[in-house]
């Protein structure tokens, strides 16, 4: 219940945070901590140092830039939550904070802090995949911009090099036809994802001109399901389609699985939700 | 003993100051340096709600945040709600409709619930059991948790309209 | 006068807990207090090497390493068991292991500090050598040939062989039966996870050589006893127990655990304060756990469906070590509950309890009656299936009559009292039943499949008379006392055996003081908890409080009215049976006007200036209160849920409860007891698990990964009751602590197996996890292809 002992540093800026963790190389950064934290009560995390991000105000905040979405990494998932200009922009990203962990724990993580973790079973990471969003990164030669489909790498891993830190994270704005949908099947006690399906839709008319759509949950990393897009491409998003295209969209081989949920399990949950996902948002898309 | 750290925070609109090691979480530094024990551990994985205590204005779980987060902070905990013996509408609620048995959750329950009618004024049961599901009771079933909440919303509705109507 | 039996009384205790003023034992604190962090062993079965505490001792900050030999050394005994059986294998149980580590999260040293963060760095410098040894987690498993032995004095792991009823009577039935379904049925492994975890505080004062052990107890002088005398080995007026505010016991907290032999232990040998209190993940590998059978269950009915006879052959999993009630909750407290409230003319249930690496499994809300109630219930489901009946009115056609009262049961128990059809009729009246029906009917063209299922349970609780135990094999009495105190204002001070851990004794106990004294309640407290201030007593669990405790208290007030009337007919020149008492008042029958108030009586016992002769002065009066039967409380309880076939989701969707529990002290907090109870109960049904892998690994060990019911989980209750007294007790009352519990895992059973229906299936085990229904339906879907 008590963390190992560890040295404190809290920046006041991103180039302090930089400059601390170049001190302290066995350092981890501290966000919200609500991934970090946990583990180090229970002795799975013993970082000698941590440094606080918490009071860098620079990392919060939502803004629009022309046609991006710019939302600081310590932004906490609440205001995310209770975006009303998200709602109308990228609707998917309120929506997915609506169901990551509790309300307690939603005011304290972060964004940037769950996308850093790179929890498999974390709910951010498939929508800023899906969306085909871009993450920067501050480190001691600079700034970098990484791809989201570049930045997971696997299981708690990403392009996140030591000493570097995730300051922002940027979406496209809402386009006309497009709808954005995240459907989840939780865990029981965690409420992590056993499988959650980002899916985002471009529509002219009723047919589908581009679907991307990303899993969490069953795989060690967010996951785009190509094939599935592939088969949407040039068709409408009715019953029928999603009927004969959401089936055995991934194998279970290789996906994870325990005594909550197998992988076969999770694979069929998949398909699922993938449909579901690509539903909603296909009805949302005729939305403005 | 490990390095300590000094911080300076407000409880229950009283300023508090302290050395503590940076592993100290706020709860521990509430419970032990502070001796307010009403808000209390029940899990060590940030699940059940029972340590939930105002930090800069938003509700959040004590046990996953240091002390050294809450520097220069303001902290409300369960023994800052009465004002003068008189209970605040959440506990009050929860005292009328017999939203409690063993008392262990109550605290992070009453808390969370501020924290939900902050958010929604008049909330559906949908969003009131949406909005507690950091916090569990193993007594209650919930079933008089909700009604509280409900009359809660009640109450603080009938202060907010008397304080506007005076 | 105010009459408050019966009244919605809020509860006295509340304020205190809701401006965070409880006084839990973790949030007691003490100069000079040292705390405890426990190494526990990651493997369920191993052989001690050799264990190597230099280096956790040369930590800063660490006070002591606390090994098993050196509790040896110092002549601590092993925690006994508190009910025997025939031919019972009892081996010993170490609060620290020696030699053989027997289940995951066994400790095997205690590490001492002046602080728990230092303690729990240096619990990890405790270097233990570990030869492992083939684990078995799975009681069945355990009695195959070959299965690792957990105690080598256990011939193939068995505990106890323990049968109830007539075998021959059964099987006579079953030969001329029309009817017969058979079911294998799993009642799966709970976790007890009481909000509070637990926690115990211990203080030594040399000068008096005085032990004090502040501990989450259900039952302090249960603790008293069986820690000062048997562990111990010291004189029970040397050691107090006290059991301040309570968080939730559910069962779990009655039991004496190794943690409160290794803080009073500490205490003594260093003479300071020593507290431990439990992490949860501590909490889910040493709290003793709940249920955990594996059963083979045979139901026969006459073609019109009239029940004949149930034969039942269990394996109940013991875990490693027995606990206080391990042998009796799969015992006495499930073989008696067979019957239910059906006409049944012979049962036989024979159980084997076993040891597995596992950790202890003992009492926990409902205790041996859900298992038992799950395992009918779902029969008379099944029987109904078979036979294409309606499973409400299957239930109605074998309910015992009201006049067929006192009822000899084939398993031993006399039910005294009884009505169950008005209890089913409310409930499907709530329900609509007919509607429920014809909407599920109407559903299931759209591709929805909800699902009705009912319990229409009975439940023994308040275990008595104690010669009737004593026989069975309790080496405990189950009465209880009451010790009421006037003191010369009329205040009144009440102490009670039994123990309040959220169950609002200090509220309904005070309602029937006041309505008996005639005097405002804020006049009463009520005291609990302390082996230093109460008479013995044997503590809350069994849902026995209402019905032995409070019964005691009444008795005890009986004494109180008598004396008091015996004073006032001496002050008022009467005689005392021409004396009554009404609007608080002492008075002679018909005169009103000239009377005295209880105060007035009260002072006067003190100033002893003008008794009746030969009457003792002061106002007190104490009653050990031994009942001549358990009480029987009844009811049928209703779940309605819905399967999402897509992914296996059951939803629970209505929950009706109509319970018959008797006159009701406070019907606010009688309700609170059944709406809880329902939650526990439904927990089983849906989502808990206390599952072990066959290596003996606990897989499900925090609130990550353990399920159990959140506010979203659950709908409001519809909850009703009817009231049928017990004729023996003096306030007719029965127990409600249970009864939640006790039906609702059958009723959600019920309901989910309804639901799935149409997919040919007609019997699936607990719990109904998404996966685990889902397979279930591909399964089916291919029966019925």
């Amino acid at each position: 219940m008590y963390p190992s002992a560890f040295g404190y540093y809290r920046a006041a800026s991103v180039q302090e945070a930089v400059a601390l963790l170049g001190e302290h190389p066995d350092a981890k950064l501290l966000a919200g901590g609500h991934s970090l934290i946990p583990a180090m009560k229970l002795r799975l995390a013993t970082p000698s140092a941590l440094v606080d991000l918490g009071s860098v105000a620079e990392l919060r905040g939502i803004r629009q830039q022309g046609e991006t979405i710019v939302i600081g990494a310590m932004t906490p998932h609440r205001e995310i939550e209770y975006s009303t200009e998200l709602a109308k922009t990228c609707p998917i990203l309120p929506e997915a904070a609506a169901v990551i962990g509790d309300p307690l724990v939603r005011n304290r993580g972060t964004i940037g802090g769950s996308l850093a973790h790179a929890d498999p079973a974390a709910d951010f990471p498939a929508c800023v995949l899906a969306l085909g969003g871009t993450l920067t990164i501050q480190g001691t030669a600079g700034g970098r911009t990484v791809e989201a489909a570049d930045f997971f790498q696997d299981m708690f891993a990403t392009a996140l090099q030591p000493g570097e830190v995730l300051t922002e994270i940027q979406v496209p704005a809402r386009q006309p036809g497009v709808g954005m949908a995240y459907e989840k099947f939780a865990h029981p006690a965690s409420r992590y994802a056993i499988v959650g399906v980002a899916a985002v839709v471009r529509m002219n008319r009723s047919v589908c001109e581009e679907a991307r759509v990303a899993m969490t949950g069953a795989t060690s990393k967010p996951t785009r399901l190509t094939k599935l897009e592939a088969a949407l491409a040039g068709k409408p998003l009715d019953e029928a389609t999603l009927k004969a295209t959401c089936v055995n969209v991934v194998s279970p081989d290789g996906l994870l699985g325990d005594h909550t949920a197998s992988a076969t399990f999770r694979a069929h949950l998949t398909d699922v939700f993938a449909k579901r996902a690509l539903q909603r948002a296909a009805e949302r898309s005729t939305s403005r | 003993m490990a390095d300590t750290v000094a911080i300076t925070l407000t409880v229950n609109g009283v300023e508090r100051q302290a050395d503590v090691e940076p592993r100290t979480l706020l709860v521990h530094f509430l419970r032990e340096a502070l001796g307010l024990t009403g808000t209390h551990v029940g899990c060590d994985t940030s699940q059940c709600g029972a340590c939930a205590v105002s930090v800069g204005g938003v509700v959040v779980k004590s046990c996953t945040l240091l002390a050294v987060q809450a520097d220069r902070a303001e902290v409300t905990t369960i023994e800052g709600l009465a004002r003068d013996g008189q209970l605040d509408p959440v506990q009050q609620a929860f005292w009328d409709v017999h939203a409690l048995q063993c008392g262990f959750c109550t605290p992070g329950m009453v808390m969370a619930t501020h924290e939900l009618l902050a958010h929604s004024p008049q909330p559906t049961d949908a969003e009131i059991r949406h909005g507690l599901e950091g916090n569990y009771c193993r007594c209650t079933g919930y079933h008089n948790i909700v009604r509280a909440v409900r009359l809660a919303a009640e109450k603080l509705a009938e202060r907010e309209s008397t304080a506007a109507a005076g | 006068m105010e009459q408050y039996f019966g009244k919605a009384v809020k509860r006295v205790e509340d304020p205190r807990f809701l401006t965070g003023s409880g006084q839990y034992t973790d949030d007691l604190s003490l100069p000079r207090m040292a705390h405890v962090a426990m190494v526990r062993t990651p493997f369920a079965h191993a052989r001690i090497r050799r264990i190597d505490t230099a280096q956790a001792l040369e930590h800063p900050g660490v006070v002591a390493v606390i090994t098993g030999q050196a509790l040896r050394d110092a002549n601590i005994g092993s925690i006994p068991p508190g009910w025997l059986l025939p031919d019972i294998k009892t081996p010993p149980h170490y609060a620290i292991a020696v030699d053989r580590v027997r289940h995951a999260g066994e400790i095997v040293a205690a590490v001492i500090a002046e602080s728990r963060a230092i303690a729990e760095d240096a619990a990890l410098l405790v270097d233990v050598e570990y030869e492992m040894l083939p684990a078995v987690s799975l009681g069945s498993a355990a009695l195959a040939s070959g299965a690792p032995a957990v105690h080598d004095e256990a011939i193939e792991n068995v505990c106890f062989r323990w049968s109830i009823g007539d075998q021959a009577a059964v099987d006579a039935e079953f030969d001329r039966a029309a009817k017969t379904v058979k079911l294998s049925l799993r009642n799966s492994r709970l976790a007890p996870n009481a909000i509070e975890p637990r926690a115990s505080l211990a203080q030594y004062v040399r000068a008096s050589d005085e032990l004090t052990l502040w501990t989450t107890s259900q039952n302090p002088h249960i603790h008293r006893l069986i820690l000062a005398a048997f562990v111990l080995g010291i004189p029970e007026h040397k050691l107090r127990v006290i059991s301040p505010d309570v968080g939730g016991g559910f069962g779990s907290k009655i039991f004496q655990y190794p943690e409160e032999v290794i803080v009073l232990y500490a205490a003594r040998k260093l003479n300071r304060p020593v507290k431990w209190t439990a992490r949860r993940t501590e909490s889910f590998v040493s709290d003793s756990h709940g249920r955990d059978h594996e059963s083979e269950a045979e139901l026969a009915a006459d073609d019109e469906g009239h029940v004949l006879a149930l034969r039942v052959k269990t394996i109940a999993n013991l875990g490693a070590y027995l606990t206080l009630f391990g042998p009796v909750v799969p015992t006495y407290l499930y073989g008696t509950l067979m019957n239910g409230p059906y006409r049944f003319r012979a049962i036989h249930c024979a159980v084997t309890g076993v040891f597995t690496h596992t950790a202890p499994v003992d009492a926990l809300r409902g205790a041996g009656r859900p298992e038992a109630t799950y395992l009918l219930e779902r029969m008379m489901d099944r029987m109904a299936q078979e036979l294409g009946q309606d499973p409400a009115e299957l239930r109605r056609k074998n309910f015992i009559q009201p006049d067929a009262f006192p009822y000899q049961t084939p398993v031993a128990l006399v039910y005294d009292s009884g009505n169950y059809e008005p209890a089913l009729d409310k409930a499907l009246t709530t329900l609509d039943y007919k509607r429920a029906r014809e909407a599920q009917a109407a559903l299931r063209k759209e591709g929805r499949y909800l699902g009705i299922g009912f319990s229409t349970y009975l439940e023994a609780c308040g275990l008595a008379p104690s010669s009737l135990v004593g026989s069975l094999g309790a080496q405990a009495g189950q009465w209880e006392s009451a010790l009421v105190r006037v003191m010369p204002t009329g205040k009144v001070e009440v102490f009670t055996g039994a123990h309040s851990h959220g169950q609002g004794h200090e509220t309904a106990f005070a309602q029937i003081v006041a309505d008996d004294l005639q005097i405002p309640m804020d006049d009463v407290v009520i005291v609990h908890g302390d082996t230093a201030k109460v008479p013995f007593g044997w503590g809350s669990y069994g849902s026995r409080s209402a019905a032995v405790g409070a019964s005691a208290l009444k008795m005890a007030l009986n004494k109180i009215r008598d004396k008091a009337a015996g004073i006032a007919a001496h002050l008022l020149e009467a005689a005392p049976e021409d004396v009554e008492m009404t609007g608080g008042q002492l008075h002679v029958k018909g005169v009103p006007e000239r009377g005295k108030s209880f105060s007035d009586i009260a002072l006067q016992a003190h100033l002893a200036h003008n008794l009746p002769e030969g009457m003792e002065p002061g106002l007190e009066a104490t009653h050990f209160y031994d009942p001549k039967n358990f009480v029987y409380p009844f009811g049928t309880h209703v779940a309605v849920v819905e399967v999402d076939p897509e992914t296996g989701r059951v939803t629970l969707q209505r929950y009706v409860a109509v319970d018959d529990c008797g006159p009701l002290i406070n019907p606010m907090i009688a309700e609170g007891q059944v709406h809880g109870g329902i939650a526990h109960g439904v927990g089983q049904a849906l989502l808990e698990h206390a599952l072990y892998d066959e290596q003996g690994q606990f897989v499900a060990g925090s609130f990550l990964e353990y399920a159990m019911p959140r506010a979203d989980d659950l709908p409001l209750f519809e909850i009703d009751h009817t009231v049928t007294p017990s004729p023996h007790n003096p306030l007719g009352v029965k127990g409600i602590g249970e009864t939640g519990t006790i039906a609702s895992t059958a009723a959600v059973a019920n309901a989910v197996i309804d639901a799935l229906g149409p997919f040919g299936i007609t019997h699936l085990d607990m719990p109904f996890t998404a996966e685990n229904v889902w397979r279930a339906i591909q399964g089916g879907k291919k029966a019925v292809a």
